[in-house]
């Protein structure tokens, strides 16, 4: 009574928070949280209270006899784990104490249980490990990034590596780049033989003949000369023509890349194709 | 004490040097020697200008020379880049090395390169994913042809992979959000293959790309991998391989690049059009992000009792500014 006097609600408890609309105690030891006169355990000689330690429950009481024995104060009872025979200890233990108090150890020891039980329960699910972020390495992190990313140059890099599958045909007959499937032509069979030339020649006749005939209709506006001499000038053109293309092939071809350097691993099989260096053309006749 | 030490200074100079040389002027202090801050922060500044000055005047000079000497010159040294300098890696994989190709012919991945597997994607998020983050697995799933997004509501990982294995899955995608923004990135191989853990960072939706271009089409998209050298990058460059289908449809004229520089994979994801049998032009369009693989493990999915092949480990990989892994 005179505790509660002194320090309960007028003077100073070290235990007491005060909130707008309540006052809550701190002490380890009280029943409810709240600072009331039936639940401070400093102001009741006769007290009693649940604790649990590490997933066990005990009982605490404090005994009037024991006040002046503050070490050997408080009494502690250990709970069977079982919950109804725990409250059944809790109540043989608390015996002719207060109705209050009984009541709220029961229901003190309840949450208890309910809140154990839900702590092993979420242990045994998936839990959200966090792990901090240390802000030194994070910008240090982003800004290796940015530089990679400037030194990457990545469209350039893209573009380099699809013009590379191109030249190594991955793409096929899709794109018709004449000159360039031309090249393949004429070094496949380069490479194989001679007699298929012929064809070879064909088909350059077919891709020169543009130039071709309008390098004959030229020659044949301005020279007036007899046939004969159209004729050799002609087959001379023709042959002209025909080195000509060659060797703009070849001048193409030794400008060529080497098979490229990249990623050893490839997705499908391609051919590797050795580009001969061949002499530059030391000039290109050009007709008319 | 003046004129004691002057002699022994000189006598030190005599010892060092067969012919000694008078000091002309009084010697001066170097500049951090200086106490008082302000004036010797004048004085390194003095200090610097002279510096750059002369250093001007050499290059002035150089490339008088140069200029003098026209074709004789010796050619123009490279310039250092990190590139240039990265400290070798003994895992580098050569070309033509015989135990790579059988470890790659006998590996996970070894079934879909023959072509027995058809790769089939199952991407997900960690749990309530934001707005963000479904966006990008939206996208994501446009850009990998042959994936499906699901929702995890909760689901334990190493319940959804067996069921996953059941339904045919190759491979399992968790985008790992933070904040609203998705920030990691775990690719697993799924029957029983490796886990690639990876750190998500700077990822543009498509909308935030600036591009004019239409959203990717169904075709399956070309792969570009560039720059995996080491073992471990040929691993993980393997790994990326096989999330598209083999055969890809030139006709649909995509491309997915994976480029790794300095240890940071960058994606990217464009259409490209030959212009001309020299030229090239892309357009990006779908997502990108970049990636920095924290921890490789050899089975699937297990953080507490997988074995990890290779992890980040910051004190020991980090030391060197010139040392990379992939």
């Amino acid at each position: 009574q005179v505790v509660w006097d002194m320090l309960g609600n007028r003077q100073f408890c070290s235990y007491k928070i005060t909130t707008k609309t309540q006052n809550f105690c701190r002490n380890e030891y009280n029943l409810t949280g709240l600072c009331n006169r039936s639940s401070c355990p400093l102001a009741n000689s006769q007290y009693a209270t649940i604790r649990e330690e590490k997933g066990r429950c005990y009982l605490y009481m404090k005994a009037i006899e024991r006040a002046p024995f503050p070490r050997r104060l408080w009494e502690r009872v250990l709970l069977s784990k079982n919950y109804e025979k725990a409250l059944e200890e809790i109540d043989e233990n608390l015996i002719y104490w207060p109705r209050f108090i009984r009541h709220k150890c029961k229901q003190r020891f309840t949450k208890i249980t309910q809140y154990l039980i839900r702590i092993r329960k979420l242990t045994l699910k998936r839990q959200r490990k966090l792990v901090p972020l240390r802000r030194k390495i994070e910008r240090r992190e982003k800004r290796r990034e940015e530089k990679a990313l400037i030194a990457a140059q990545l469209d350039n890099a893209i573009e380099k590596e699809l013009l590379e599958r191109l030249k190594q045909d991955t793409y096929g007959d899709i794109y018709n780049f004449p000159i360039h499937a031309f090249d393949k032509a004429l070094q496949q069979q380069d490479a194989e033989s001679e007699s298929e030339s012929d064809a070879e020649r064909e088909d350059e006749d077919d891709e020169g003949t543009d130039k071709r005939e309008f390098v004959e209709a030229d020659d044949s506006d301005l020279s007036d000369f007899e046939d004969m001499d159209k004729l050799e000038t002609s087959t001379e053109e023709e042959q002209e023509e025909e080195e000509e293309v060659e060797t703009k092939a070849s001048h193409s071809k030794s400008k060529g890349k080497t098979p490229l350097k990249g990623p050893a691993r490839r997705k499908r099989a391609h051919i590797e194709i050795e580009y001969e260096e061949e002499t530059e053309p030391a000039s290109k006749t050009k007709a008319a | 004490a003046g004129d004691g030490s002057a002699p022994q200074a000189s006598a030190a100079e005599d010892g060092g040097q067969p012919a000694p040389e008078r000091v002309l002027f009084p010697p001066t202090f170097s500049v951090s020697e200086i106490k008082n801050k302000q004036r010797r922060h004048f004085m390194f500044l003095r200090w610097k200008q002279q510096q750059r000055k002369e250093k001007l005047a050499a290059k002035k000079k150089r490339r008088k020379e140069r200029e003098a000497l026209g074709d004789k010159a010796p050619p123009k040294a490279i310039p250092k880049t990190i590139e240039n300098q990265r400290v070798y890696d003994e895992t580098t994989v050569d070309p033509n090395d015989e135990e790579v190709a059988f470890d790659e012919a006998t590996d996970e991945f070894a079934p879909y390169f023959n072509r027995q597997t058809v790769p089939k994607i199952l991407i997900t998020t960690s749990d309530r994913p934001r707005g963000r983050t479904v966006r990008f697995c939206e996208q994501l799933s446009t850009v990998i042809p042959n994936s499906h997004v699901y929702y995890r509501r909760g689901l334990a990982l190493k319940r959804i992979i067996p069921q996953c294995i059941a339904r045919d899955f190759t491979d399992l995608i968790v985008i790992n959000e933070d904040r609203k923004i998705p920030n990691g990135l775990v690719l697993s191989h799924l029957p029983d293959g490796p886990t690639a853990h990876f750190r998500l960072s700077s990822v543009r939706l498509r909308k935030e790309i600036k591009r004019k271009g239409k959203e990717p089409t169904e075709h399956a998209p070309e792969v570009i991998l560039n720059n995996f050298t080491t073992r471990l990058g040929h691993s993980i460059g393997r790994m990326f391989a096989s999330l598209f289908p083999h055969d890809p449809q030139f006709i649909g004229r995509q491309v997915a690049t994976f480029h790794n520089q300095r240890d940071y994979i960058f994606f990217r994801f464009h259409r490209y059009i030959f212009k001309s049998e020299k030229k090239v032009g892309i357009q990006e369009l779908g997502p990108r992000f970049t990636l920095k693989l924290r921890s490789l493990q050899k089975g699937t999915f297990d953080s507490k009792f997988g074995e990890y092949e290779w992890i980040h480990k910051r004190r020991e990989m980090d030391t060197s500014r010139r040392k990379f892994h992939l």
